[in-house]
């Protein structure tokens, strides 16, 4: 079976630190002020009837991406797993990926080409982890196949309530939050 | 690019073939026929070094990796059990320590006044030189115990070895007296021990957690952050008291919005309803405590309508709550907090949250406070202290704290302006503490400074108390040298190594190193005989039955698995006066405190005034860590929490530039405002450790406001001399 990565980000764990997004930054050399993941923290209501989410976000690597029907050049692709990967010397800058993503999860990178979450697919080969999963004290991001029934995104998703960002879009998110 | 191989293609076309199916209808263009290779970014280290971390005090194992002799990245050890493979934020932040250009890189003597930060560049010779004769100085003059020592960090170690082997017991942590002193006075008295550091509190296991103002999750402590969302996982009830919705309350089945200063009556309250209605252990009570009764007729008036009126937290709601932690019991805790002196009378509300977790009988038990167990290593063996010191001057003139079990570095400080104490303080020797931004009173701090004949600093960067120095001495970051073994008690015993993974930067010098050197300037070799810290750590490892070349290789040994709860066989024992868990405390009561805590009302701002609160983010300790330049990569500087309403009242708008002017007149830096509906209205909030001024911090300089500068004010604790600090009022003013 082809796998299907996906990330399943626990909201009521998360505590918005940005452990992950430090994690990554290190793990991928992002350049500075950049970064490929980033912390979203709602909170809604008013004085004292509150309640928040915290959300660790990042390139959706979508079933539908936008941005690889969008590239000209063929740089974005999608990869092993459906990850969806920048090519970098196939890559202009042009742009046109980051005005069709919709989760605004692409820069473009000092030295040119546009640049963004790759599920650390590098070490993913290797059977390791992402980084941002591997450090988060919390415990609240899951990576893995939702191709495979028994993963444990699997059952997060078959036992929890989730949610996806703007599934109007169409594009099939791959990264799922726990409410 | 050359061409690929006929298998390349097919590999291509095969992973295409699946993506296209999954994905449906899209063109074919996306999978790129001339290779799209997976890039390796290459930040794993050709050599991995385990070691523990020092950007904050847990302690966390971490893995070191090094490249071409420069640390790429820093992650989570998982052989460590205060890390278990994770970090916080600060824990990979090392690497912006380690490289952090404004780092101190050459040892300095000063050259203009104090405070007007102008330094010479010396050598190493000179500066010890310079600070042993100085040292020496001051014995003689005046007795070693003129001679204070302030440590913050682990590799204190060495400088509170170098002074008791001087003969100065006076070697104060604003840790304490700024921190968590009343918690650990509190637990002392009813427990017979305190919670320590990493605390005891088995969250992992909780069913019922009430957090009074404890911000888990904005405050790292990366293991109880672990531990906490486990909890939360599992469903536990969590409470959170806080006057301002934190990243906790937002996990929270109760948010209580607490009028701030109020929190004792909350706590009368809720042992109240647990005794009203027979929720609290009574097994357990009887078996393993002395009091009860007294308490029962001492909080029989504290109703939940009587604690309404004082904290604003609806009678229902305190019923609630307490039917919450009565029901989890023993897997109910209240959280001890950490930095909890707030308004001096923080013994007391610290001792009232210990007698509540003895109702609950979670003190011993799963899911309460579990009783640590540690490794026990030999020590290495050096010279006795041949001094009888003096007692630390650190009250006030013929005054006492009399259950102060540590020294207070607030009252070393104002023991420095001369005839203000038993005897002065003559001389400072800080390591690792940013005593401006510490201890609070900044005008008595300097002061205190000016009159001192000689003040040497060590540390890693320039922070404001360097600007302060006489002589300057540099040190090497903990990923550059090795300290103390680490083998604190823990749910399980184990003990970390902290090694060198890179040769020290510039000048700097390992701390072990820089008392070694003046410690054979002052005469005190005996007491130094180690080559250096590597053979005195595993001298120790060794001594131990340990392997020392394991511990090298992994970075942390884990003993054996003890008993942590009374329910698996570990024998309750109270190292107590009477041996028992003291609710009522003739300590206290002998102390003139009070043998039961008592509810006093806070001082209510004046009109048009908002107490101010302060706290932490997670990505920084305290403001040691405002320069890293990594670590601030993920915030915007520090902003001032205003109630919405509040800031619409007050024709001010969320991201305008506001300073806050406090009851004496001080005014802050300015910052952005935060209008939320996330406070309460009668209080304001920022994060501690911003607005720097150090000449040298140059990232760091201008980012933000410092509340320490406002906290002009303390209360302190009769109790044990704790600094409350949240007794400020402030008025919010658009910046000019």
């Amino acid at each position: 079976m082809t796998p299907r990565y996906a990330m399943v980000v626990d909201t009521r764990r998360c505590v918005a630190c940005k452990a992950c997004v430090l994690a990554c930054k290190a793990e991928n050399q992002v350049p500075d002020g950049f970064c490929r993941d980033w912390l979203v923290e709602e909170v809604r209501g008013r004085f004292p009837n509150l309640s928040a989410e915290n959300r660790s976000e990042r390139c959706n690597h979508c079933g539908h991406p936008p941005c690889v029907s969008a590239c000209p050049t063929g740089a974005s692709h999608v990869a092993e797993g459906g990850v969806v990967l920048v090519t970098h010397h196939k890559c202009t800058g042009c742009k046109a990926c980051i005005a069709a993503c919709p989760y605004d999860s692409r820069y473009v990178h000092p030295e040119g080409h546009v640049d963004k979450c790759t599920f650390c697919l590098h070490r993913v080969q290797e059977g390791r982890q992402p980084a941002c999963v591997e450090v988060c004290p919390t415990e609240c991001l899951h990576f893995g196949d939702l191709s495979d029934p028994d993963s444990e995104v699997s059952r997060l998703l078959a036992t929890r309530t989730w949610k996806v960002l703007h599934p109007e879009t169409g594009c099939e998110p791959n990264v799922y939050f726990l409410k | 690019m050359g061409g690929f191989t006929r298998r390349q293609f097919l590999k291509i076309g095969g992973a295409a073939a699946g993506a296209a199916a999954l994905g449906g209808g899209l063109t074919t263009r996306w999978f790129g026929l001339d290779g799209d290779p997976v890039d390796d970014p290459g930040t794993d280290g050709d050599r991995v070094v385990p070691s523990f971390c020092e950007l904050c005090f847990w302690k966390c194992g971490i893995l070191a990796h090094v490249k071409d002799g420069r640390v790429t990245k820093i992650t989570g050890n998982p052989a460590h059990p205060l890390s278990r493979g994770r970090l916080c934020p600060r824990g990979t932040g090392g690497i912006g320590l380690l490289y952090d250009p404004d780092r101190l890189k050459k040892p300095m003597i000063r050259r203009e006044k104090r405070g007007q930060q102008e330094f010479q560049e010396v050598s190493w010779e000179a500066a010890l030189d310079y600070t042993a004769e100085a040292m020496l100085r001051i014995r003689e003059k005046h007795g070693p115990e003129a001679m204070a020592l302030y440590s913050h960090g682990y590799g204190g170690s060495w400088f509170k070895h170098l002074l008791k082997a001087y003969g100065s017991a006076n070697i104060a942590a604003p840790s304490y007296a700024q921190c968590r002193g009343p918690r650990e006075v509190a637990f002392q008295l009813t427990f017979g021990s305190t919670v320590g550091s990493p605390e005891n509190l088995d969250l992992d296991h909780s069913r019922a957690i009430a957090l009074i103002g404890s911000h888990l999750g904005e405050n790292m402590h990366n293991t109880q952050v672990q531990d906490f969302s486990r909890a939360i996982d599992r469903g536990a009830s969590l409470i959170v008291v806080d006057p301002r919705y934190s990243t906790a309350a937002g996990k929270a089945r109760w948010w209580l919005p607490i009028k701030p200063g109020t929190d004792l009556a909350l706590l009368l309250a809720w042992m109240h309803v647990l005794i009203e209605e027979g929720l609290y252990d009574r097994d357990y009570v009887e078996k393993y405590t002395v009091g009860f009764d007294r308490l029962k007729a001492h909080v029989a008036d504290k109703t939940p309508e009587w604690a309404f009126t004082r904290t604003t937290i609806r009678p229902e709601v305190i019923v609630e709550t307490a039917r919450a932690l009565g029901g989890a019991r023993p897997a109910a805790l209240v959280h001890p907090g950490r930095h909890v002196v707030w308004y001096g009378d923080d013994t007391q509300r610290s001792r009232a949250i210990a007698i509540l977790n003895a109702l609950l009988g979670s003190w011993g038990r799963k899911g309460g406070f579990f009783i640590p167990q540690a490794l026990s290593l030999p020590s290495y063996p050096y010279t006795k202290y041949a001094y009888h010191p003096k007692a630390p001057p650190d009250a006030p003139k013929n005054s006492v704290y009399p259950l102060a079990d540590e020294v207070l570095a607030s009252g070393l400080c104002m023991a420095s302006i001369p005839g203000t104490a038993a005897y002065d303080v003559k001389g400072w020797l800080v390591y690792g503490t940013n005593l401006i931004q510490a201890l609070p009173q900044p005008d008595v701090v300097q002061k205190a400074i000016q009159a001192l004949d000689f003040i040497a600093v060590v540390d890693v960067l320039p922070m404001e108390i360097v600007g302060w120095a006489d002589v300057v001495l540099p040190e090497a970051t903990y990923l550059e040298r090795c300290d103390e073994i680490d083998a604190p008690p823990w749910r399980e015993p184990f003990a970390a190594v902290r090694q060198p993974v890179v040769e020290p930067m510039y000048d700097s010098k390992p701390g072990w190193w820089i008392a070694r050197e003046l410690a054979l300037r002052l005469g005190l070799k005996d007491y130094f005989p180690w080559k250096d810290s590597v053979e005195y750590a595993m001298h120790r490892v060794h001594g131990a039955g340990l392997s020392c070349d394991e511990m090298r290789r992994t970075g942390v040994i884990r003993g054996p698995r003890v008993p942590v709860y009374f329910e698996d066989g570990l024998e309750p024992s109270f190292a107590t006066p009477s041996g028992k868990i003291e609710i009522w405390s003739q300590r206290m009561e002998e102390a003139g405190i009070g043998g039961l805590p008592d509810y006093t009302p806070p001082e209510e701002p004046p009109p048009g005034m908002f107490r101010l609160l302060f706290g932490r983010a997670p990505m920084h300790t305290f403001g040691r860590t405002s320069n890293n330049r990594f670590l601030a990569s993920v915030e915007r500087g520090n902003e001032l929490w205003l109630n919405a309403r509040i800031a619409t009242e007050l024709g001010l708008r969320s991201g305008e530039m506001v300073v806050c002017v406090n009851q004496d007149g001080v005014r802050s830096e300015p910052l952005p405002l935060k209008a939320t509906e996330r406070i309460r209205p009668d209080c304001v909030y920022l994060v501690h450790g911003y607005g720097h001024d150090a000449k040298g911090l140059s990232f760091a300089r201008g980012r933000g406001a410092s509340d320490s500068r406002l906290v002009t004010r303390v209360r302190v604790d009769p109790a044990m001399g704790g600094t409350g600090m949240n007794v400020n009022f402030v008025r919010v003013e658009r910046a000019a």
